[in-house]
């Protein structure tokens, strides 16, 4: 005699079953923590754009943000200007920080124009504009927060990635490269090269500022040219309004 | 083990040896080679698998007797994908900082066949306690395994353990490297982790000559 299990029809109506309440679990677990994590994900923002400029609790070897607790203070404390430009349009906007750069990368695809949100920090006088910017790592998406002075030479930088390889790839989140790009300029000459991450560039310890070079990370090839793109690509779109800040 | 039978107590203690996942069934590989670069995702990872383990067996076990055998395979991976989202969204809801360190190894967790393969093997046709033991001893037996080659990975290819460096300073030539030492950059490879997973049964075969297939 067949087991009642094995009927199509009671297999049938158990996938249904079973699809309505992992659906209705699922659903529930995420809009009810939705909130929750929206507010995680802004403090996020905040932190790492307060990281970019110098503001964290750094040891001598971790990168450490300031707490969750502290961060909308210091925010609102240091971060004196949150613009939006649009081509030649640059307006203010004090929520400039929650425009999602992914967004506006494929809205920029799509023909529309993107909307480049710059923060400007100021701390013990010195000025820092910082720009969100995101990239292809091996795997999947990596972002960085990129301080710079009026001239784009690289005042501090924050990486972070989705989900590259751990103990590879997924160091550009450790201060030993992140560091490395503190001083380093993005302009040659005047004109705009970006920060390449280069294998054997004979300059472990970075002392030659000025060579547009960083030290790769040994095994992790292509998450360092997903840096060096995400660079070159995005903070080019920043280099004429630093050019215009020049001009007057 | 005053606390478990014998029988029971086994569950739990073969797989870190006699019947363990990697070494024996050889089941979770990719994974053992993804994420053992350093200690500290072999750590997160093996935690983490240990959770999903646990509570997926019981889940199943529950199960045994309404779930149909044509579809079994498909409950079961919805089971697993479940708790795991779910897990990742409580996480991401109140400990941010955590979930981030996870997030990459979410995909690896639904993915591990250890853990198809201890539902389908051993919480389809046991009781819930049993089928509890049965997975936690699972993992740890991956966990275990994970851990082994984490440290060597680490140490031999990065000088370091838990990020902390205990063999000097690479760059500035101190401690250790002052005598010529050099990391094996071959170690943070996968390729490495695959050999080292292959001296572990080597090791293993050659103390239990019982374990080894004519």
């Amino acid at each position: 005699m067949e087991k009642r299990t094995d009927k199509n029809s009671y297999t049938i109506i158990f996938a249904v079953g079973m699809v309505l309440v992992v659906g209705t679990l699922l659903a529930y677990a995420s809009s009810s923590l939705k909130d929750r994590i929206t507010t995680n994900r802004e403090l996020e923002k905040q932190q790492n754009i307060l990281y970019a400029m110098g503001i964290n609790e750094n040891d001598e070897s971790n990168a450490i943000f300031v707490s969750t607790k502290e961060a909308p203070k210091l925010f609102t404390e240091y971060i004196k200007k949150q613009l939006v430009i649009q081509g030649d349009n640059v307006t203010e906007d004090n929520q400039a920080y929650l425009i999602d750069v992914k967004k506006e990368q494929t809205n920029a695809k799509a023909g529309k124009e993107r909307r480049l949100p710059l923060f400007i920090g100021e701390k013990e006088g010195v000025t820092y504009y910082i720009a969100p910017i995101r990239g292809k790592g091996l795997w999947d998406a990596i972002w960085a927060y990129i301080a710079m002075d009026e001239n784009m030479v690289v005042q501090g930088a924050f990486f972070d990635h989705k989900g590259e390889t751990a103990g590879l790839g997924a160091n550009i989140n450790k201060r030993f490269f992140m560091d490395d790009f503190i001083g380093e300029d993005l302009m040659s000459n005047g004109k705009f090269v970006g920060i390449k991450v280069a294998k054997g560039n004979a300059d472990p310890l970075n002392i030659d500022k000025t060579d547009n070079e960083v030290d790769a990370i040994a095994g992790s090839t292509i998450t360092g040219d997903g840096v060096s793109a995400m660079l070159r690509n995005e903070l080019r779109l920043y280099v004429p309004y630093f050019e215009n800040l020049k001009n007057n | 083990m005053g606390l478990l039978s014998k029988k029971d107590a086994n569950l739990i203690l073969d797989p870190l040896a006699d019947n363990n996942p990697i070494t024996i069934q050889v089941l979770g590989i990719c994974s053992a080679l993804a994420i053992t670069a350093e200690l500290k995702a072999s750590l997160v990872m093996a935690i983490s698998v240990i959770f999903v383990m646990g509570v997926g067996n019981v889940v199943i076990s529950l199960m045994r007797n309404i779930i149909p055998s044509k579809i079994r395979i498909i409950v079961q991976l919805i089971v697993v994908a479940t708790l795991v989202i779910i897990v990742d969204l409580v996480l991401k809801a109140f400990a941010y900082e955590l979930s981030k360190t996870l997030s990459v190894f979410v995909g690896l967790i639904i993915t591990n066949c250890i853990i198809m393969g201890r539902f389908e093997a051993f919480a389809l046709a046991n009781g819930t306690w049993r089928s509890f033991l049965d997975g936690i001893g699972n993992a740890l037996g991956y966990g275990v395994i994970l851990i082994i080659v984490g440290f060597f990975r680490e140490l031999l290819g990065s000088g370091t353990l838990f990020g902390i460096p205990v063999l000097g300073d690479p760059i500035a030539k101190t401690g250790l490297y002052a005598t010529g030492y050099e990391n094996n950059g071959f170690m943070i490879m996968p390729p490495m982790a695959l050999i080292v997973v292959g001296i572990i049964i080597w090791v293993q075969r050659s103390r239990n000559k019982a374990l080894i297939e004519d």
